[in-house]
This record gives structure tokens, sequence and C-alpha cells, in this order.
């Protein structure tokens, strides 16, 4: 690249605080006498969506977003986020990341494998390009401190070290935009980040898959009188009530033994059992206690 | 989720003493600045993002009226009027807002200015947070009005108050138009001081100010002859820089795309634009004559190359650079490497597989539960504009259509018309799109008795777009509390006669009186009463939580779509049970209302602190 200016990215999820923590590391950068672009979007990535803000420094700053494969400190608050703006780190760049862990509930939606779409957490993703990686325990670290919401403070810390920025500049940041009554906790934050251990990491697998086969659907069309409340409420569309007022499965094969249409049924019509070849009813291995 | 603060804590420019160089300002802070700075009196405008902040950030100021207007129409004849009132005047929108504002727009062309207006319009290139990417551009050729065009921060300043200066010199509008990258990015502004000018008064001209067809008939050709006078401007005016070194090609740019062409082709010969409509066609002429090969980079339409082929000047521009989204430095420089004048790119090893984020209702949204009772009815749902408008996706996957601010309820009386929708037909809109455009919708369905529902969600706020207030709310911009429009009185005015309030996290009554609205003959209105839970004030009651016994992993709760829920660890039967988050729930109890086997209960004491935001 000709071009001098020199590129961070952050990236979270809405509502982390992804902007503020931006705007601390821009104006620690005017302090440090740098010329800066920040660039971010608002609106409809601040409900939940994924956020990122992208910041550019140098003696003279001409575009506002980091060219692809140019940046040189990725800093992630959340795990899944780490990985979607990776490929925007330069060879030898840094990344640091929150080993935090955002499930959105659209990741919770395959009700057949029961298993989400969220990565496990695996160093190996970002270390087999030519990286520096800083996994940072940023919640626990701030929550020690006494204020969970600090995390930031904390990751913006562990980014110092990649960028020569002094300290009294950072802090001065922080202090100017954090919100009144939280400069304290948030600078305690900031330099607990600075010499932060890199976090023991407990690989957290993929989700295992569990779905153990369809279940068998029962109904005692005798009690059942065509209401319609099982056949609304599936959420593999098994169950359908045909013009005359009877119910039928049409779906055998898709139900995933919910047991809504049973606890819902009125009339006690609907029995739902488990598949019959008990060996395919796999329990997914409990996470519990390794969580990080 | 957190509504944005950024306006919260930018610099004050209010301050006099803020008057420094290189404070780190956004692009739509600096706009406002360069306004403040020119003198502006009345600073008119309606919320629409990337545009918000502009008025946001000076609403403090004592020596300003700030004021937000229930629709981008209104906002311009606001301050048209003060205008010709003889004082300085601004009008912010998004670029679909010009489209409201096009009517007043294009006839404020010929009737020119008193004291300087400017409008504002901020693009939104790739659609971050809009239903379309339309090019403003056009709507300064189509009314013959001046069109500058910053590139960042700084420009937005110096812009802003010169496009003051040009709007008295030519009696003209002039047309600003920003775009994401430049209302959302900030850079380093040097601040000057505010010049004061004082109201100038009003001096009646009918036959410059109304519009009756034998006076317009006389303006058309004023505004004509004012074009070649800005023309003549342009040619000689420091708007057009020309940047770089002595390779062989050169590129016309305008924008945010200029920083990108620089950010790729340190050295190359540029002409930027800073006044892009009407352009300076001659020294771009002879700028291409100095050059091999001539590039145009502008984002979105071929608006420049198609100025400048009309010319008979040679260019090269949309064959390489694309017309749809957002250019970026990687873009550009794709471009370049399709014609020719750079090397390929080296590919980036690509990301590994993530989880998509898209955008969710908040927990405890108001929002949530009519549309858990419209997916039930099976109603055919006209939608409109706002945070609502997310019911289109999963899992509520409840909303048919969303086209423009306030379509719903016209395009509900249409569908009922067709006798084809097959279902109940429910307009849903938010009160602020109510207001904006959506009562004419409600007077046609009463004057045609169209068998519709109109839902309006009166969250008390324009939460979309980061929570303003608006008519509805009794209170201003800057503050000061006023008369709200009251919707029920309104909706009983115009001639519905079933108009019922509803409590949105009371599910069965909500299903209910939804229900027997979709069956009764004529219009009916519902309107749900409960406060969004980010703004004005966050709502934040006692959170519920999973007790794991209970759940028997049925997952009804999930299909509310509320972020605080997701799944477990721990299962049952194989299959995961779900939990809530503790600190992001708000205690909507709707999930609580849904639960099959009742598991779901509020959180004993002590509930768990959550501190503010860091
Ligand atoms: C013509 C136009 N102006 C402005 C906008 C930006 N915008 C999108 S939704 C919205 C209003 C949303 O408010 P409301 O209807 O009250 O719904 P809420 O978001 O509060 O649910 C605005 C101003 C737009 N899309 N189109």
């Amino acid at each position: 690249m000709s071009n001098k200016s020199r590129g961070l990215l952050l990236a979270g999820v809405g509502g982390q605080g992804v902007i503020l923590a931006g705007m601390i590391v821009a104006d620690a950068l005017v302090r440090a006498g740098h010329d800066v672009k920040q660039s971010e979007v608002h609106g409809m990535a601040q409900r939940g969506g994924s956020v990122f803000s992208h910041i550019r420094w140098g003696s003279s700053v001409d575009s506002p977003l980091v060219p692809l494969g140019s940046a040189d400190v990725l800093a992630a608050f959340e795990w899944a986020e780490a990985l979607r703006w990776v490929e925007y780190v330069r060879e030898g760049g840094a990344v640091v990341a929150d080993l935090r862990r955002i499930v959105p509930p659209g990741a919770c939606t395959d009700r057949r494998s029961w298993s989400t779409l969220y990565p496990g957490i695996d160093t190996d993703l970002l270390s087999s390009r030519t990286l520096k990686s800083r996994l940072v325990d940023a919640s626990s670290t701030a929550a020690e401190l006494g204020n969970i919401r600090a995390a930031n403070s904390v990751i913006l810390g562990s980014v110092a070290a990649f960028m020569d920025i002094e300290h009294n500049h950072w802090e001065a940041a922080i202090e100017h935009l954090v919100p009144r009554g939280t400069e304290e906790v948030n600078l305690a934050a900031f330099r607990a980040g600075c010499d932060v251990a890199e976090a023991s990491v407990q690989r957290r697998p993929p989700d295992p898959v569990g779905f153990p086969g369809p279940h068998q659907i029962d109904i005692r069309h005798d009690w059942c009188k065509g209401c319609d409340i099982c056949s609304r409420v599936c959420p593999e569309y098994c169950l359908e009530v045909d013009i005359d007022g009877a119910l039928a499965i049409v779906d055998a094969e898709s139900c995933t033994g919910c047991r809504l249409c049973e606890m819902l049924c009125p009339d006690f019509a609907i029995a739902i059992s488990p598949p019959r070849d008990t060996a395919s009813l796999k329990e997914p291995v409990s996470l519990t206690g390794e969580q990080l | 989720m957190s509504i944005d603060t950024t306006a919260d804590v930018a610099a004050d420019p209010k301050d006099e003493s803020e008057i420094r160089s290189g404070v780190l300002l956004s692009g739509n802070e600096a706009v406002a600045r360069g306004a403040v700075e020119a003198g502006v009196l009345v600073a008119a405008g309606y919320p629409g993002t990337p545009s918000t902040e502009i008025l946001e950030s000076i609403a403090d100021r004592d020596d300003i009226d700030v004021r937000w207007s229930p629709n981008e129409k209104v906002a311009l004849d606001v301050a048209l009027g003060a205008s010709l009132g003889g004082v300085r005047a601004l009008v912010t929108m998004k670029h679909v807002g010009l489209n409201v504002a096009s009517d007043t727009f294009m006839t404020t062309a010929y009737t020119g200015v008193g004291a300087g207006l400017v409008i504002v319009t901020a693009d939104d290139p790739g659609m971050h947070s809009s239903q379309n990417e339309q090019d403003s551009r056009a709507f300064a050729r189509m009314a013959g009005v001046p069109l500058l065009e910053p590139a960042d921060s700084s420009e937005a300043r110096d812009f802003t108050a010169l496009a003051f200066a040009i709007s008295e010199e030519f009696d003209t509008p002039v047309l600003i138009r920003t775009t994401t990258r430049v209302s959302h990015n900030r850079g380093l502004v040097d601040l000057g001081p505010r010049t004061e000018h004082p109201v100038t008064g009003f001096t009646s001209n009918p036959t410059k100010y109304v519009m009756i067809p034998g006076f317009a008939r006389q303006r058309r050709p004023e505004m004509l002859k004012r074009l070649e006078l800005l023309s003549d401007y342009v040619e000689a005016s420091p708007l057009t820089v020309e940047s770089g070194g002595n390779t062989g090609i050169g590129v016309v740019t305008s924008g945010i795309a200029h920083h990108y062409v620089r950010e790729v082709l340190p050295d190359t010969r540029i002409l930027k634009l800073g006044m892009s409509y009407p352009i300076p066609t001659e020294r771009i002429r002879s700028f291409a004559e100095s050059v091999d090969r001539l590039f145009v980079v502008e984002e979105l339409d071929p608006h420049l190359e198609h100025d400048l082929m009309a010319a008979g000047i040679t260019v090269e521009g949309k064959a390489f650079f694309p017309q749809v989204g957002e250019l970026s430095p990687d873009a550009v420089r794709r471009g370049f490497v399709a014609a020719g004048i750079l090397p390929p790119v080296p590919t980036v090893e690509p990301a590994p597989p993530t989880v998509t984020r898209p955008p969710l209702m908040c927990p405890g949204c108001p929002h949530t539960p009519p549309f858990l009772a419209l997916r039930r009815l099976g109603a055919v749902v006209t939608g409109d504009i706002g945070c609502y408008t997310l019911a289109a996706l999963e899992p509520l996957s409840s909303m048919d259509t969303c086209v423009a601010m306030g379509s719903s309820i016209g395009m509900a009386v249409g569908m009922a018309a067709s006798g084809g929708a097959g279902g109940p037909v429910v307009a849903t809109i938010g009160d602020s799109t109510f207001l904006h455009g959506g009562i004419q919708g409600l007077i046609d369905a009463v004057y045609s008795q169209a068998d519709i529902t109109v839902l309006i969600l009166d969250n008390g706020t324009v939460a979309m777009t980061g929570g303003q207030e608006h008519p509805g709310t009794g209170i201003t911009l800057q503050g000061a509390e006023t008369t709200p429009v009251d919707l029920v009185a309104l909706c009983a005015a115009l001639g519905v006669r079933d108009v019922k309030v509803i409590d949105p996290y009371d599910l069965a009554a909500t299903f209910s009186a939804l229900e027997g609205a979709t069956t009764s003959p004529g219009p009916s209105v519902v309107i749900t009463n409960r406060p969004c839970v980010e703004a004005p004030t966050k709502v934040r009651d006692r959170p519920y939580e999973v007790l794991a016994e209970a759940c028997t992993a049925c997952q009804a709760c999930m299909t509310a779509g509320c972020p605080s829920i997701v799944w477990s660890d721990e299962t049952f039967e194989g299959r995961r049970k779900v939990v809530i988050d503790p600190v992001t729930c708000t205690g909507c109890t709707l999930c609580a209302q849904i639960c099959p086997p009742l598991a779901i209960i509020p959180i004993p004491d002590p509930v768990p602190e959550v501190p503010e935001h860091v």
C-alpha cells in the first residue's frame, strides 16, 4: 500500500458499545497528533445486528474505510464477530478478541439437529493466518473490577499494546468520553487490559448434533374435535385439519418431539413419544461447566 | 440493544470557546456546525438515517429554532417560509425524504429564496438503513438547483457555510448531498465563529412567490438564466480542485469517492468536483485534453458520466465501477484493475464461516405481540417503515409488504379492493409514520369504507432512527412541552367508528382485539399503548428466568424472536432447553404468557443490578 495510513477495525454486536469505543480510539489518536477518520454505520445495524467501526490514522488520511487485508489491528468484542472481520487484517497484524459469545436467536432454529450455527471457539481459526492473536476474557476481568460493562475498556487496554499511542492519551480520551461517574472503573479496566494475561483458552467445540429421528405422533381421533390448535402451533407443519375437520398427520418424518401440540391440545387427543429405537436417542454432550 | 448516543458525547459546537482547530466531528455534526457558523436561525427536518444527528447536534442551542416537522415536505415548507421571512434556514432529511419534499422543492427553484435556504439530503448507498439507494443528484438536475457534495467532515462544514452564501447570491435553494460514509464518518474540522445574519424581513412579491401559471411562466426563464450564471461560477470556483501528479490518466470524481481514488491511486491526477450540478464543463474538457485516459469514479448512478458524454468528452466509468451499492477502496481498486491501470489484487484469505446476525426487535419490544397475533389470524399485513418492519423476518414472519413511509394504509385499501387478499387485511404503521404520511390513507379507508384494520403501533417515539420526539409525544426537539396529537380523537374525527386502544403486553387481549377488528365490517383502528423500551426512557422491569426443571424444551417461547432467549446447554429428551439473559430481559412477560408448562417466572430477589452502559 503506497498510502501510509494505518487501520483499526472494531467489531461487536449492537448494544455492546462499539461506537463509543471507536470514539475513544479516535480521540486518543487525535491527542497523539494524528489525522484521523472514523467510519461506522448506525440505524438498522444497531438492533442486535453486527456493528463495526473503521478507524484510520496517519499524517493525512484519505479513505475512512480500511481496505480488505490491510488492518493493523482488529478488536472484536465478541467471538463470532472476530471471525467475521478477520479478513480485513493484514499479514502480521493483530487480533484482540473477547471470548464472549452472543448467540443470536436466529442461530437456534435448526430444530432437527438442535445444533446452533454458532462457531466453536478455536484459536486455530485465527492463527491459521500469520496473525498475532490475543484472546481476552474481558468480561471476567471487568466483573472482577466491579462493573462488567467496563469490558470494552479491558479490550482497549489490550489493543493499546499493538498501537503506538502514549498511555496518557488513551487515559485522557477515556476520561473525556465515558459516561460521567464511570471514569475510575474504566481507567482501571483499561490498565487491567494492558497487562491482562492471555485467556487460557478452553476450547469450546461446535455444538453436537442431536436429532434422534422423528418422534411418534399418536392421535385419538375419537377425542379430537378438529379445533385446529395443534396444527397451527406445530413448528414443523406436521399436522393438518382437513375441510371436514379431521386431523391428519401430513409429515411424520419432521416431528422433533417438541410436544407443543400435546401440551396445548384441550382434549388430550395427541400423544408424542420418542422414537421406538431408543438406541438412536442420543443426548447431546453436555457443555455445561465448559462455558467460556 | 442500546440506541445510538453519539450525539450526547459530541463536541459541543455551541460553545464559542470551542473555536479551535482539529476537532473530531461527524459529517452530520459538521454540517450543523457550518450552518451555525453561517448564522442559521431556523433549522427543520424529519429524522432519517443517516441524516438524523444534524439537527440533534444543535438542538440545545437557544439562539436557533431547531425543530422536527411531521414529514419532510412540511420541513421544507417551514424552512422556505422562514427564508422568505428573511432568516437563513436549513432543512435536513434522508434521500427518500426528498421524494416527500419534492413537490415544494421543484417549485422553490422558480420562487428562489429570501435569506439563504439550504437543503441537506443524506443518501444511503448500500442501503445500510433504507428501502432503496436512489441517487439524490438527479433531483438537482430535475429542479435546476445547484448541488454540493462534501467528501468529509471538514468539507461538510465548509460547504454548508458556503451554500448559504451561494443561495443568497444566486437567489436559489442549494442542495447538499451527503452519503452514509460522509454523514457517519468522524474527521478533523476547524471551527470558526458564528456570524450573525439578523432577520431581514419579508417583502411581498407575488410575481415571485405566488406560482400561478402566469407568474410561474415568468419564473422558469429566471431559473434557467440562473443555472447559466451558476455554470460560469463553478468554472472558476474553488469548489473544483485539481490534485496529483503526472501519470497518463485522469480521474473526475466527487464526494467520498474522491478519497477512495486517492487511496488506491495516490499519485494520479484527480479533478474533484465540490459542485456536481451544474458541472464545470470547460474545466473538465481541458483536464480531459491533458490526459491520455479519463475516468469518472462516482457512487451509484452515472450522473457525471452522462453529463460529460453529453458534452462530447470521452470518459470511462460504469464499465469498471459498480452502479449498485457503496463504493469502497476495494471496489475502486477492482475497477482500476479491470481497466488495466492497476495490477491484479492479491487474494485475501476469506474469513472462516460464522453465524449471520441480522437486526432484531429488542427484548421487550411492544411491537412483537401484535405480530404474533396477526400471524395466528392469517392476516395479510401491509406493513410500513419503522422498527416493526423487522416483523417481516423469521421467526415472526408476519408482514407481507413494506414500500414507502405511509404506504401501508393505502395499500391495504387497494388489497381489500382487489378481493384477492385471501385473508383479513391489516395495515401496520408506527405512530411517527402515521403522522408522517398515514393519515391520508386512513381518510381514504373511511371515504371508501374499506374492510381493513389499521394497527397503529404507538410506542411514543421514532424508535428506528434512535428515539426522536414527534408531534404525538408532546415534547419538541428542543425539549419544550407542547400539545400532543391525540391519535384516538384524530381517528374518530376522520370517521373511524371502531377505534380501540390495547395493551400489547397482554397477549390474549391483543389477540381478541385484533380478531374482533378484523372481522368487523368497514375500517377499524387498533392502537397499542406501550412505550418503546429504549427511548425516551429505558424500561427495565424485573427480569424473568426459566425454571430448568420445568422446561420441556418445546421452544414455543422462541417463536417470538426475543433476543434474550437462546438455547441452553441442558436438554430434555434430546432437545435444547432455553435460558433467558437476565441482563437484557426487560420483564415484558410475553414469553411467560406463551410458555405451555409455565416454566418462565420472575427472577426472585435480589434482582441482579444492571449497571449503566460503559
Ligand atoms: C421518507 C422517509 N423519511 C424518513 C425515513 C426514515 N425512517 C424510517 S422508519 C422511520 C419512523 C419510524 O417511526 P415509527 O413509525 O414511530 O416506528 P418505530 O420505529 O418507532 O417503531 C423513519 C423516520 C424513511 N424511511 N423514509
